[in-house]
């Protein structure tokens, strides 16, 4: 295991972190807008919500990806691979996410609802003033957990071409037969990124409880 | 005779075979503490909530300073809803103090109190703060205008629910149950607030437990009982001879139990 390889390694391990941030980042807004569907009480906005928080979630990232990398060219639409990557995370986290904000926006106390309402807020100034931000508290643990699933199912991503940590571990290990090294290189970059994913959420999440304890 | 502060005519809550309210036919003077008051489950703290519009009576109309409030009843009964915007219009008249005081722990005293002033009034940040701190002042907890809802005592709490109320200066101030939730050795600040502002004038409507409150700062009482309106009047008459005998029963229930305390 030359420091070469080792590099080539830490390269492929921002095209995982840039993948996940970027596909957690548009999933959380994707969740943030299912959620607001699911809390709607509107049965147009509530079944298409539904519908597709139990595709994402019933079907295997592995397939939504191939798919979404065969059908978008089939419809016209010709993606870079990075594209389908992004596209098929986002939309699976967003599924996981939206579960997570249910519960959370589920727990908000309804007095403090019915607090805003007599203030005279209107329906979205107490969706975006009170209930995200307090829901956003209560699911803020199981959001980190989802960041770091979500960064290491990016690990798939490589069925649509994209060189991340562990296909650049395979082509390597292949390319060199020093796969124990290499994996176990690949095995402790991954446990250093999540480490700091977890760490950074326990810093935010008490400065958050700071905030409001 | 001036228009009254709210007017309720034959409002009628059903929540779905249950009755809870029936044919209350009530006025609220404007400038007069009103106490509601009666055994649990009497229906007082819904008819609160209908005037806060958080409830939707069934059939019968509220009016706010001579406004309907949420639907309009002509004199056949034909009902109808009148747009958002108005409902909040006559909403903004006036302010609720819960019995959990529900203040939004994600912000401080002065972000509680100066929220709507912001958002709702669309008060410029600074104005909106310092009116905000007026209200604090007079609730006396201007050195608390930094802290959490989780850093303040229960009645901090609501004292910092009155003053947010206020903020919006509304017309007419509804307590439910302002003191329920509080131990005993702090409702004292909490009905002392409520004394200064009905001194002030502030028209008040306050279900409450505190039968000395209502005795003392009440003008209009009103005795409700399994969703019927039993009595309304000035506490003299009420609290001097009661002759309702489900008033009379109650109000032992408060001296007998006034009187166990004692003894």
């Amino acid at each position: 295991m030359t420091p070469k390889l080792f590099t080539l390694l830490l390269e492929a391990a921002l095209s995982t972190l840039g993948i996940s941030l970027v596909s957690i980042a548009i999933g959380f807004v994707i969740a943030m807008l299912l959620s607001a569907a699911l809390l709607s009480g509107k049965s147009i906005y509530i079944l298409p919500a539904r519908l597709f928080i139990s595709f994402f979630r019933g079907v295997p990232l592995l397939v939504q990806l191939l798919l979404i990398y065969t059908l978008l060219p089939v419809i016209g639409i010709n993606v870079p691979g990075i594209v389908a990557a992004i596209v098929g995370l986002s939309l699976c986290t967003a599924a996981y996410q939206a579960e997570n904000l249910r519960g959370g926006f589920a727990s908000v106390p309804p007095g403090l609802i019915e607090a805003a309402d007599v203030a005279g807020f209107t329906g979205a100034q107490t969706f975006i003033r009170i209930r995200a931000p307090i829901a956003l508290r209560l699911t803020f643990p199981a959001l980190v957990n989802e960041a770091i699933m979500i960064l290491k199912s990016s690990s798939l991503v490589s069925v649509v071409g994209i060189i991340e940590i562990t296909k650049m571990a395979q082509d390597l290990a292949s390319s060199t037969y020093q796969p124990i090294p290499i994996f176990a290189s690949a095995a402790l970059i991954y446990f250093v990124i999540n480490s700091a994913i977890a760490l950074l959420g326990r810093y935010a999440e008490r400065s958050l409880k700071g905030a409001s304890a | 005779m001036s228009v009254p502060a709210i007017a309720i005519r034959k409002l009628v809550k059903r929540f779905g075979e249950t009755t809870v309210l029936q044919d209350i036919d009530l006025e609220i003077p404007e400038g007069k503490v009103s106490c509601l008051i009666g055994p649990s489950g009497s229906g007082k703290s819904t008819l609160l909530r209908c005037l806060a519009f958080l409830e939707e009576a069934t059939s019968g109309m509220i009016t706010i300073n001579g406004e309907a409030l949420g639907f309009f009843e002509d004199a056949n009964g034909r009902r109808e809803r009148l747009p958002a915007n108005q409902i909040r219009a006559v909403r903004t008249k006036t302010g609720m103090v819960f019995q959990q005081f529900n203040l939004w722990p994600h912000m401080t005293a002065l972000g509680n109190v100066s929220e709507a002033l912001k958002l709702v009034r669309k008060v410029p940040k600074a104005e909106a703060e310092e009116r905000a701190m007026v209200q604090l002042r007079k609730v006396g907890l201007e050195n608390r205008a930094g802290h959490y809802p989780s850093q303040l005592s229960g009645g901090q709490q609501q004292r910092v629910a009155i003053a947010r109320a206020l903020a919006l200066e509304p017309k007419i101030m509804l307590f439910d149950e302002p003191t329920s939730a509080l131990d005993p050795e702090l409702t004292g600040e909490v009905l002392n607030v409520m004394r200064d502002l009905a001194s002030e004038g502030m028209t008040m409507v306050v279900v409450t437990h505190e039968i000395g409150f209502a005795a003392s700062v009440g003008q209009q009482i009103s005795f409700l009982d399994h969703g019927r309106l039993l009595f309304s009047g000035p506490p003299a008459e009420i609290f001097a001879k009661p002759r309702h005998p489900r008033l009379e029963q109650f109000l032992d229930t408060y001296l007998d139990r006034g009187a166990s305390m004692l003894a």
